[in-house]
């Protein structure tokens, strides 16, 4: 089992190898600095020294979205750094449009039980200090109407979303054809002399 | 003649789809969103992983003192085992680097287990550096490294290609093509499957791809892999590629080039129409309909080449099918749809959504009896189909007036195991090639 392991590993397509990370030379305390600059904006995690990945977290709680720590190598080309950037830039606009949405909702959702327990006659807290709610089909109306107020602000976000991982994805697959040339070409250079 | 292998295919296939459907509905009713249920699974998952991951760990620790002391010679200032939790985070991590290039006899377990220690005690070092931050410790354990293991990968990508549901899909081909009339053909028929399945998974990674954001918010989807950062989009939208351009490839030159046209059709319609329809307008529910009606019309052309009337009422059945499916699920999850911004009948209009439901569940009985009249199947097929496609009416009916969730309830479970039964029961009651009426095609 461990000389099928080894060998299976030993098979590790070349691809995968050029779409991975160059090796990562610990630089010295600039590296570091930078990587606790990055860290500082992230809910202050740091990822550990000698990682040399992106590093991926729980859901927000109030976006649900999970956030990424993204790492800088050393010697990250212009197009890695425009790539970083817009991911860093998505993530936390991603990140402010579903928090504000879900606290709204959250929010709006009280206030319209508030208001039909209130319309009702009913008090918010029964007398068993249970927090009285509506069922699913009083709530309907809210939901309904949730969804027609914000219809214009979702085609927007729609429209930037699919634009914004267009975007990404296109870049990801340059950043991985550069990878694979600037493997390929210090060999190629190499073979020349 | 060709009529005995013929029907021994078509009762083997019956058999085999009847299982796989069976164990499909099985699996998806075990899977059905119950949301108490789903927070004590995640909840005791949870529990679980964090009882594995301190087992896990003091296995490795016992392990790293182990070899500590075997390895004496290498290291220069063994650490002791008790102070492993005392020492700094750098310290700690020096500590785990060190470890790597051990070779694997040293320690009696096997590798892999190793690396999964190492890659636990190096999200565990972090744990150990913060531990004086009590609060953060909790959430830095959830932080995982972005990075792809090739064991995981096969996993992942079932979960990015929705497997479950494609195999569905190709069942319900399979059941197209084996309705169809003429002679069964084995290897066109698992070209076919397999064509049809990559169609799918690529259709459903690039589906996953758009939505994640949308996947995140949801109860029903936010484990899936791109929202979890399992994987990234780029190998996603490679996977998607890497599976449509052979399936199609294969519909087309394997298959005959109508199939393989239907099957473009279906991957541009459900990524192209019906994902960004689903935020757009309620019209989305029709058009996944006919995602849906399509494969067991591929089946169909894919038997006979051409687009019947027997195709057109396959597709039919898995058309009607889809509403009362589709909109009871949806009555559970308005409150999500409502603040994901998407749009759904059963949020912006509740009785249409039970109407249509109804209206569906009626045109299936209407379909079923349509069948022997195509000669597609004989007069026994309406016949015993009856009780179910009455009992699943009724079912929509009760939605129609109750409108709640248990009716709705009801009504989903029931379809899970309506489809996989009527189209057993087509199967069964197939029209042989003999006894076909006046109304049909003259065999070539």
């Amino acid at each position: 089992m461990v000389g099928f392991r080894a060998s299976r590993r030993a098979l590790l397509p070349p691809l995968c190898r050029a779409f991975a990370r160059p090796g990562c030379p610990l630089g010295p305390e600039r590296g570091a600095e930078r990587r606790e600059a990055a860290a500082s904006r992230v809910s202050g995690f740091c990822p550990p020294r000698k990682s040399c990945r992106d590093w991926i977290g729980p859901p927000d709680k109030h976006s649900n979205l999970r956030p990424i720590h993204f790492y800088i190598p050393e010697s990250e080309s212009p197009l890695e750094q425009k790539l970083r950037q817009l991911r860093q830039e998505t993530q936390e606009w991603n990140q402010q449009f579903w928090a504000n949405q879900n606290l709204t909702f959250r929010k709006e959702k009280e206030e319209f039980i508030h208001s039909r327990l209130k319309a009702k006659g009913l008090e918010l807290r029964s007398g068993s200090g249970q927090k009285a709610t509506l069922d699913a089909e009083e709530m309907a109306d809210f939901y309904k109407e949730f969804l027609s107020k914000n219809f214009q602000k979702h085609m927007y976000y729609n429209r930037d979303w699919y634009k914004r991982n267009f975007a990404i994805t296109f870049f990801m697959g340059k950043v991985a054809l550069e990878r694979v040339w600037n493997k390929l070409r210090p060999k190629h250079k190499k073979s020349s002399t | 003649m060709a009529a005995s292998p013929h029907t021994l295919s078509s009762r083997l296939l019956t058999g085999w789809v009847g299982g796989c459907a069976w164990y499909l509905e099985r699996r998806a009713v075990q899977e059905a969103p119950h949301t108490f249920m789903h927070l004590f699974r995640s909840i005791n998952k949870r529990w679980i992983t964090f009882q594995h991951f301190t087992f896990l760990k003091r296995m490795y620790v016992t392990q790293l003192n182990r070899s500590l002391n075997q390895q004496v010679k290498r290291k220069p200032e063994p650490v002791a085992l008790p102070f492993l939790e005392k020492t700094s985070l750098g310290q700690a991590k020096a500590e785990i680097c060190e470890m790597r290039p051990l070779p694997p006899t040293s320690l009696p377990l096997s590798r892999k287990p190793n690396e999964k220690e190492l890659i636990e005690l190096e999200s565990a070092s972090i744990i150990e550096g913060s531990l004086d931050a009590g609060k953060e410790t909790k959430d830095e354990k959830h932080w995982k490294e972005m990075k792809l293991h090739l064991d995981d990968l096969p996993g992942i990508l079932a979960r990015l290609s929705k497997i479950k549901l494609t195999a569905l899909v190709v069942s319900t081909t399979s059941a197209g093509f084996a309705l169809a009339p003429g002679p069964f053909d084995w290897p066109c028929f698992l070209l076919t499957s397999l064509g049809t399945g990559l169609a799918s998974c690529a259709a459903n990674s690039i589906n996953q791809f758009f939505e994640v954001p949308f996947d995140s918010n949801m109860n029903r989807t936010k484990n899936r892999p791109l929202v979890r950062g399992q994987i990234s989009p780029l190998l996603a939208v490679s996977f998607a590629t890497c599976c449509a351009v052979p399936g199609v490839a294969l519909l087309t030159w394997g298959v005959n080039p109508l199939t393989g046209a239907l099957g473009v059709f279906n991957i541009f319609l459900y990524t192209c129409c019906y994902t960004p329809l689903k935020r757009i307008s309620i019209a989305n529910t029709w058009v996944g309909a006919v995602v849906g009606a399509v494969p067991p019309v591929m089946g169909w052309t894919a038997a006979t080449g051409s687009l019947d009337a027997g195709a057109f009422l396959l597709g039919g059945i898995l058309y009607s099918w889809q509403f009362p499916h589709f909109n009871a699920l949806s009555w559970g999850l308005r409150e999500d749809y409502s603040r994901g911004g998407y749009c759904m009948m059963s949020v912006t209009h509740p009785a249409l959504c039970r109407r249509v439901a109804l209206r569906h569940c009626l045109a299936l009985i209407g379909l079923s009896t349509a069948a022997p009249v195509l000669d597609v199947t004989t007069w026994t097929f309406p016949v015993i189909s009856l009780p179910i496609n009455l009992y699943i009416t009724y079912l929509g009916f009760r939605f129609y007036t109750d409108a709640d969730r248990k009716s709705s309830r009801k009504l989903f479970f029931c379809s899970l195991w309506h489809l996989p039964l009527l189209l057993l029961l087509m199967l069964t009651c197939k029209q042989p090639p003999g006894a076909r009426g006046a109304g049909a095609e003259p065999q070539s």
